[in-house]
């Protein structure tokens, strides 16, 4: 099985030879970021690319077919077009916090990115707290959201943005809890030691009827996270206009787009990480034959289908159901995802020690 | 590489992506000003009132409620990694952890706190 930390290496191998210790370390710094630019662009596009597609299918449409062939090259067109558009100033805005929030915003996504492991070695950042990191970088996303609402001097974010927290906060709990059960299960929070745990069995098979609980309730805890399909009422556009997004224009209202696509591509890929193997292949015990020819599939191409598998259930999930009031949003993570969370954690805490 | 330069790194990258891409845009989008053009939006006519309005307690009631369990997800992580070390001792005394935690929520639960009113 080939692992990117192959080439890691023999590019360190390679500087070194040339350069000096110091420029060394700046060369690897320059290529990491421009690696995770890079790709943090590309899936943006191509993720808007296929949310189109898909939604279009969901509708009986076919969805954008004129720029390029099939369409593929609507979200290039469209991100220049969003660069040219005019940043309109508001009056009474608060200019300060107006502008730090997509910051805020670009930060916590992209700084969960970083973390996330593609391929064996193919990660900027591996911290060995690694889920508690994403937890707690991906939290940031809420205080921008918060101050893009309260920036703006306008009701309709104002009361977005308070939906949006009320909505971000409650559901970062179950997510937190769900993790919190693996992370009971692996006995490690380190995101490439739990990808190597799961090379004999997925997390999902091993953990038996509380992992798979755990499995469900992350994938309805993230969507909601993602402010998507029927959790979208901090955007409810029939009652909010664009929720705490109504005031940014031009390139502005762009972060708040990426971040929010990203969102969902990072929620699936941590989901894909912790639940589904990451980027091992399937292994079952005892076949050895079928686990030979699992390994000729290489772990980037494990890795995006699982992801996509997730993001596909997302936009599933967003054209299959209607909106939820927000007292029923609310209860429905207070009074079920969060209880049986709770009584999940204590499950699979049985299941390890016994 | 340590893992907290790298963080920086993509911490920098962040910042940096968005001051570029502000900049182009700057540079290349078009700007041009009217009056009507500044004010807030709301359906056409001019705004009533100041923006800044109140909004219900219950949004506190429920951040409040978050931080509880919040703080209470960040203690049970370190415990969590160790578990399986602990054992059936370990269990028994997060377990009382938890019956105060759950207490808590019942508590919330019984007094209408969860009820969006």
């Amino acid at each position: 099985m080939f692992q990117f930390s192959v080439v890691n290496q023999w590019i360190d191998e390679f500087l070194r030879t040339y350069l000096s210790e110091g420029w060394t370390l700046l060369v690897e710094f320059v290529l990491v970021a421009l690696l995770v630019l890079t790709a943090y662009a590309v899936l943006a596009l191509l993720l808007i690319y296929i949310e189109r597609k898909i939604c279009a299918f969901f509708q009986c449409r076919i969805g954008p077919n004129r720029v390029g062939p099939f369409g593929i090259l609507q979200s290039v067109a469209d991100m220049i077009k969003i660069l040219l558009k005019e940043i309109i100033r508001i009056n009474k805005v608060d200019p300060f916090l107006f502008r730090l929030a997509c910051f805020l915003v670009i930060i916590a996504s992209l700084c969960t990115f970083g973390a996330l492991p593609f391929d064996g070695g193919l990660h900027a950042i591996d911290f060995n707290i690694g889920v508690f990191y994403l937890l707690a970088v991906s939290s940031l996303g809420v205080v921008g959201i918060l101050l893009a609402g309260w920036s703006s001097n306008n009701k309709y974010t104002m009361i977005g943005a308070m939906r949006s927290g009320a909505q971000l906060i409650s559901y970062e709990l179950s997510c937190g809890l769900s993790l919190l059960s693996i992370v009971i299960l692996s006995g490690t929070m380190q995101l490439s030691q739990i990808v190597e745990q799961q090379s004999d069995l997925w997390f999902i098979f091993k953990g038996h009827v509380p992992a798979f609980i755990a499995f469900v309730i992350y994938l309805i805890a993230g969507h909601a996270e993602t402010n998507r399909g029927p959790f979208d009422l901090p955007e409810a556009e029939s009652e909010l206009t664009a929720g705490y997004h109504t005031e940014y224009s031009g390139i502005q209202f762009g972060f708040f787009y990426l971040a929010e696509y990203l969102n969902m591509f990072i929620i699936a890929a941590i989901a894909a990480t912790m639940f589904l193997g990451g980027w091992m292949p399937l292994h079952i015990p005892g076949w050895d034959r079928i686990n030979e020819i699992m390994d000729y599939i290489p772990p980037v191409i494990w890795f995006f289908g699982k992801t996509f598998f997730c993001v596909f259930m997302a936009l599933w999930v967003r054209w299959a159901f209607p909106r939820l009031r927000i007292d029923q949003l609310l209860a429905l993570e207070w009074k079920i995802l969060l209880p049986i969370g709770l009584i999940n954690i204590l499950l699979m805490t049985l299941l390890v020690i016994l | 590489m340590s893992n907290a330069a790298l963080f920086l790194t993509v911490l920098i990258t962040a910042m940096f992506m968005v001051l570029a891409a502000l900049l182009i845009a700057k540079w290349l989008a078009p700007t041009s000003n009217n009056p009507a053009k500044g004010e807030p939006y709301e359906c056409g006519i001019p705004t009533r009132g100041p923006s800044w309005v109140q909004f219900k307690v219950g949004y506190y009631l429920f951040a409040i409620l978050y931080l509880v369990f919040d703080v209470e997800t960040v203690l049970l992580f370190p415990w969590a990694v160790i578990v399986k070390d602990l054992g059936i001792n370990g269990l028994i005394l997060v377990s009382f952890f938890f019956v105060v935690l759950t207490l808590g929520l019942v508590y919330a639960w019984k007094k209408g706190a969860l009820q969006w009113k």
